[in-house]
C-alpha cells in the first residue's frame, strides 16, 4: 500500500458508497487511515468487505480514542486485514461527545461482539444494532467513561510520614 | 520447646532401644531412655507449630504474581511441599491461606471478601507482589489500591512479581507469627527513630506531578 | 400430583432423558419449556474463582444435563486500566505497563508498543538488536506455551505435566535473568532496540537449553501423545470451522490448527524474521487435539529460529544510535556534553514522538498482538490500545462450547489459552 493507492481506495469508496462517506485520507509513517463519517461505516465496511475490487475480509480491531481538546472528540477505529495481500487499512470516524452513536458492524464481523462493547465501555460510544451493549470491562453499575481524557485517573496519593496525617485511611 | 539432646552414638542407641522393647530396662535406666525421648511444650506452641508446618493455600491467581505462584507450588526447583503447604484446596471452606497474587481490580474485590469470609478460623492472608500490597504501579480507577482496604492482610511480600524464593520467604515469616514470633518492623529492630520524613516544601513551579486526591 | 416415590425406579429412571418430568421441577433448576422438545435449561455459574487455573475468568453456563447449550465469558475481573495509565506516563515507562497486560507473552507486548512507537518516531532498529529480540520473543513464546501445556494438562488431569512444564519454564526464565535481571517483565525491549547487550556465557547457556529442548518434547509425548485419557479428551472435541474462526478474529495457534497457515512471522515479516528458516505448523480438523499439537510443534520451529539468530548474531549496536531516542552509553557522560544533555532530557522528561498514529501486529504466542499508537508530539502517548489475541479469541469460546459436555468444554477453555491479563488489560 502507498500513498496513491490509498487514494485510489478512497476514490473508489466515494464513488461506491457516496461522496460524504470519505471525509479525509492520510498516509503518514506508512499507516493508511482513511476518514468515514459516521453514518456511513456500516455501508464502508460492507463495501470494503464484499464488492471493492480489491476486498477486505478480516476485522482485526475495532477500538475508540478521545482526540481531546480537538473536535469532534471521539474516534472509533478499524483496523482490516487482507491476509490475500498480506495488508492492512485503517478507518476512523470522529463522533462529538454527546449522544455519540454508530452503526454496529457485527452483522458483517462478528469480531466486533467485544471489541465494541469495550469502545462503549470505555468511551460512551453506543453501536446501534448490537445485540449486548453493554459493560464488558467495568462493573455493570459503574458510571462514568474510564478511558475519556476528561475522566480523572483516579487512584490516591502516595502516603510518606509527613503527609499520612492529611490523607486518612479508612480505618480513621 | 525444650528438649534433651539423646546422648550416646547410633549403635549404643539401637542397643538401648532393643533393651526397652524387650523389657529389660528398669528403675532409673528406664527413666533415663524416657526423659531423653519427652518433648515438654504448652498445648497452644504444639498446636501452632503443627499449623504452620500444614498450611493449605487456597489455589487463588489473578495475574502475573499468580504465575510466579504457581511455579512456587509446581516447579521442582523452588516448591512449596517441603513446608507442608503442599495440598492446594481449591474451595476455601477447606482452606487456610489466600495468597492475593496479582492485582486487586474493583470488580474482583467483593469476591474477594467473600471468599475471605468463607474461609474458616484460622487464617491468614498474604498479599504477594506490589499490587496486592499496595496497588503497585497502578495508582488509577480500575485497581483497589492495597488490598489492606478491604480485607486483613498477615504478610507483604514485594516485588513484581517476587522471586519465587521471596515468596516463599514470605510463607516462612508467616510461618513465624503463626507461631507467635512476628518479626519486629525495622524501626523498633534498627531502633531508627528520628528517620521520619520532613514536610515537603511547596512546588515553586508549575507543572510538578499531581496526583489527584481520590479522583 | 402423584409421590414421585410411588412411581417404580425403572420409570423414574427415564426422567434424565429429554422427556418431560411430570409436573414437578426438580428442586435447583429453572425448568425452562422451549419447544417441543421440554428440555430443562440450567444456568451455572463457573465463577470468577475456579480450579481451572486459567485466572478469572467468570463463565455463565447455561446446560442441558451434562450438555453446555451457551456459554456466555464475563470479563473484566483483573482490568487494571493499564491503557488509561499509559497516557499518563512517558513511553518507556509506558514499556513497563504494557508489558503486564499478557503476563507470559511479556516480550511480545514490549515488542508490539515498540514496534508502533518505532514507526511513529521512523528510526530503524539496529541488525544485532532485531536478532536479540527474535532470540528473546522466540524463548518466551517457548515459555509460553509450555505454561500453557502446564496448565491445560492440569485442567485436564495430567498433573505431572504441570511439574515437567513449571522445570523447563524455570530454565527459560533462567536464561531471561541472565540478559536482563529480571524473571518475568524485564523491560528488555526498548524503543530503538534492546536495553542491554547479552553477557557473556549467555549464548552457551541457551545452546545448552536448545539442546536439551527437544527431548524434553518428545518425553512430553510419551506421556501426553499415546495416552488413551488425553487423546480421546482432546480429538474429536472442540471443533470450530476455519470461516467461523476467521470471521470471528480469531489468530494463531487456534486459526491454524484448522488449517490455515496465517502467520504474521511469515506473512508480514517484522525484526528481521525473514532472515530465519522456518516452518508454520498447521493442524486439520481444528479440534482440541490439533491445538495442542501446532503448539508442541511450535516450540520446535521456535527452538530452530532461536539457533539460527544465535548462530547469527550479528555484530554491533544494541540499541539506536539516535541520542534523542535511547540513552547514551555511561562512558559517554564523562566526556560528551551532549550526551549529558541527551541523557538529562530523556531520563527527567523523555523521548518527544511527532503526532501521528500507527498500528503495528506481531504474532503472539496466543495470535495477532497489535498496538495501536496515538502521539500527539508530548513525551506521553496520547492512546495506546493493545489489541490483545485473548480478548478476541475468547469469543470462539461459545461456538467451541456449543453441545459439547462439560468435560469437553473443560478442555475447550485449556487449549484456548486465554490469559485474563490481556483480555481485560
Amino acid at each position: 500500500m502507498d500513498a496513491t493507492g490509498l487514494e485510489l481506495i478512497a476514490q473508489r469508496v466515494r464513488e461506491a458508497v457516496g461522496d460524504d462517506a470519505v471525509t479525509d485520507t492520510s498516509f503518514h509513517r506508512e499507516e493508511a487511515m482513511i476518514g468515514i463519517a459516521p453514518v456511513r461505516v456500516h455501508d464502508v465496511l460492507e463495501y470494503l468487505r464484499d464488492r471493492d475490487a480489491e476486498p477486505w475480509p478480516y476485522l482485526m480491531s475495532v477500538h475508540g480514542c478521545d482526540y481531546l481538546p480537538d473536535e469532534p472528540r471521539l474516534g472509533v477505529h478499524y483496523q482490516l486485514l487482507s491476509m490475500e495481500r498480506c495488508d492492512r487499512l485503517g478507518l476512523k470516524t470522529r463522533l462529538g461527545v454527546d449522544d455519540p452513536h454508530l452503526p454496529t458492524v457485527i452483522d458483517l464481523f462478528p469480531t466486533a461482539d467485544f471489541q465494541e462493547r469495550e469502545a462503549y465501555d470505555m468511551f460512551g460510544v453506543v453501536f446501534d444494532g448490537h445485540p449486548d451493549m453493554r459493560r464488558i470491562l467495568m462493573p455493570e453499575d459503574y458510571v462514568g467513561w474510564p478511558q475519556r481524557r476528561d475522566f480523572p485517573i483516579g487512584g490516591e496519593p502516595v502516603l510518606y510520614t509527613f503527609n499520612e496525617s492529611k490523607y486518612p485511611r479508612w480505618y480513621d | 520447646m525444650t528438649r534433651t539432646p539423646v546422648e550416646g552414638d547410633l549403635r549404643v542407641r539401637q542397643l538401648r532401644a532393643q533393651q526397652m522393647l524387650r523389657g529389660e530396662l528398669a528403675g532409673r535406666d528406664l527413666d533415663e531412655f524416657v526423659e531423653e525421648r519427652l518433648l515438654f511444650t504448652k498445648l497452644e506452641t504444639a498446636q501452632n507449630w503443627a499449623r504452620k508446618n500444614a498450611i493449605f493455600p487456597l489455589g487463588f491467581g489473578l495475574a502475573c504474581c499468580a504465575i510466579e505462584m504457581i511455579t512456587v507450588i509446581g516447579s521442582p526447583r523452588n516448591d512449596l511441599a517441603r513446608f507442608g503447604a503442599e495440598a492446594i484446596r481449591f474451595t476455601p471452606r477447606q482452606a487456610d491461606l489466600l495468597i492475593l497474587s496479582g492485582r486487586v481490580s474493583i470488580k474482583m474485590a467483593p469476591i474477594i471478601r467473600r471468599l475471605y469470609d468463607q474461609m474458616l478460623e484460622p487464617k491468614w492472608v498474604i498479599a504477594m507482589g506490589a499490587c496486592a500490597s499496595s496497588a503497585g504501579m497502578f495508582a488509577n480507577y480500575a485497581v483497589v489500591q492495597g488490598a489492606d482496604k478491604f480485607m486483613p492482610v498477615d504478610v507483604y511480600v514485594p516485588g513484581c512479581p517476587p522471586r519465587p524464593e521471596a515468596l516463599i520467604y514470605g510463607i516462612m515469616k508467616l510461618q513465624d507469627k503463626i507461631m507467635g514470633n512476628p518479626d519486629m518492623g525495622w524501626r523498633e529492630r534498627y531502633q531508627a527513630y528520628g528517620t521520619e520524613e520532613r514536610e515537603a516544601e511547596p512546588p515553586r513551579h508549575e507543572g510538578g506531578l499531581e496526583v489527584p486526591r481520590r479522583g | 400430583m402423584t409421590d414421585p416415590l410411588s412411581v417404580p425406579y425403572r420409570e423414574r429412571e427415564r426422567s434424565v432423558t429429554m422427556e418431560r418430568m411430570g409436573e414437578e421441577p426438580v428442586s435447583g433448576t429453572e425448568a425452562t419449556v422451549e419447544g417441543d422438545l421440554h428440555d430443562e435449561l440450567f444456568t451455572i455459574n463457573i465463577g470468577p474463582h475456579h480450579p481451572a487455573t486459567h485466572g478469572v475468568l467468570r463463565l455463565l453456563t447455561t446446560l442441558e444435563g451434562e450438555v453446555v447449550r451457551d456459554v456466555k465469558p464475563i470479563i473484566g475481573y483483573v482490568h487494571t486500566g493499564i491503557e488509561k495509565s499509559c497516557e499518563d506516563h512517558q513511553y518507556w515507562k509506558v514499556i513497563t505497563f504494557v508489558e503486564r497486560m499478557d503476563y507470559l507473552a511479556y516480550y511480545f507486548n514490549a515488542m508490539a508498543f515498540c514496534m508502533a512507537v518505532e514507526q511513529l518516531l521512523g528510526i530503524e532498529v539496529p541488525p544485532r538488536a532485531q536478532y536479540l529480540r527474535v532470540a528473546h520473543m522466540e524463548l518466551n513464546r517457548i515459555a509460553s506455551h509450555l505454561f500453557a501445556f502446564a496448565t491445560g494438562a492440569l485442567d485436564i488431569g495430567a498433573v505431572t505435566m504441570l511439574w515437567w512444564g513449571c522445570r523447563d519454564r524455570d530454565l527459560v526464565l533462567d536464561l531471561f535473568e541472565m540478559s536482563s535481571g529480571q524473571r518475568m517483565h524485564p523491560r528488555y525491549i526498548q524503543v530503538g532496540g534492546v536495553m542491554e547487550d547479552i553477557p557473556p556465557g549467555w549464548e552457551q547457556k541457551v545452546r545448552s537449553f536448545l539442546e536439551l529442548m527437544p527431548k524434553r518434547l518428545d518425553q512430553y509425548l510419551a506421556l501426553l501423545d499415546r495416552n488413551e485419557i488425553w487423546l480421546r479428551r482432546l480429538k474429536g472435541t472442540g471443533i470450530v470451522s476455519q470461516e467461523r474462526c476467521l470471521e470471528l478474529g480469531v489468530t494463531g495457534p487456534l486459526l491454524r490448527a484448522t488449517g490455515h497457515p496465517w502467520d504474521l512471522r511469515k506473512a508480514m515479516p517484522y525484526s528481521s524474521y525473514d532472515h530465519f528458516e522456518f516452518d508454520v505448523p498447521v493442524g486439520t480438523v481444528g479440534d482440541n487435539y490439533d491445538r495442542f499439537k501446532v503448539r508442541i510443534d511450535e516450540v520446535r520451529e521456535s527452538i530452530r529460529i532461536i539457533e539460527q539468530a544465535v548462530d547469527g548474531l550479528p555484530e554491533g549496536p544494541w540499541i539506536t544510535e539516535d541520542r534523542k531516542v535511547a540513552l547514551p552509553p555511561r562512558h559517554e557522560l564523562a566526556t560528551s556534553m551532549e550526551a549529558l544533555i541527551h541523557h538529562f532530557k530523556l531520563v527527567t522528561e523523555g523521548f518527544r514522538v511527532p503526532p501521528g498514529e500507527a498500528y503495528a501486529a506481531i504474532e503472539g504466542p496466543r495470535g495477532e498482538l497489535g498496538c495501536f499508537v496515538m502521539a500527539d508530539g508530548s513525551a506521553k502517548p496520547a492512546r495506546v490500545h493493545m489489541r490483545d489475541p485473548s480478548f478476541v479469541n475468547l469469543q470462539a469460546l461459545p461456538e467451541m462450547a456449543k453441545d459439547s459436555l462439560i468435560a469437553d468444554f473443560i478442555a475447550c477453555v485449556a487449549m484456548l489459552d486465554p490469559i485474563l491479563g490481556g483480555v481485560d488489560r
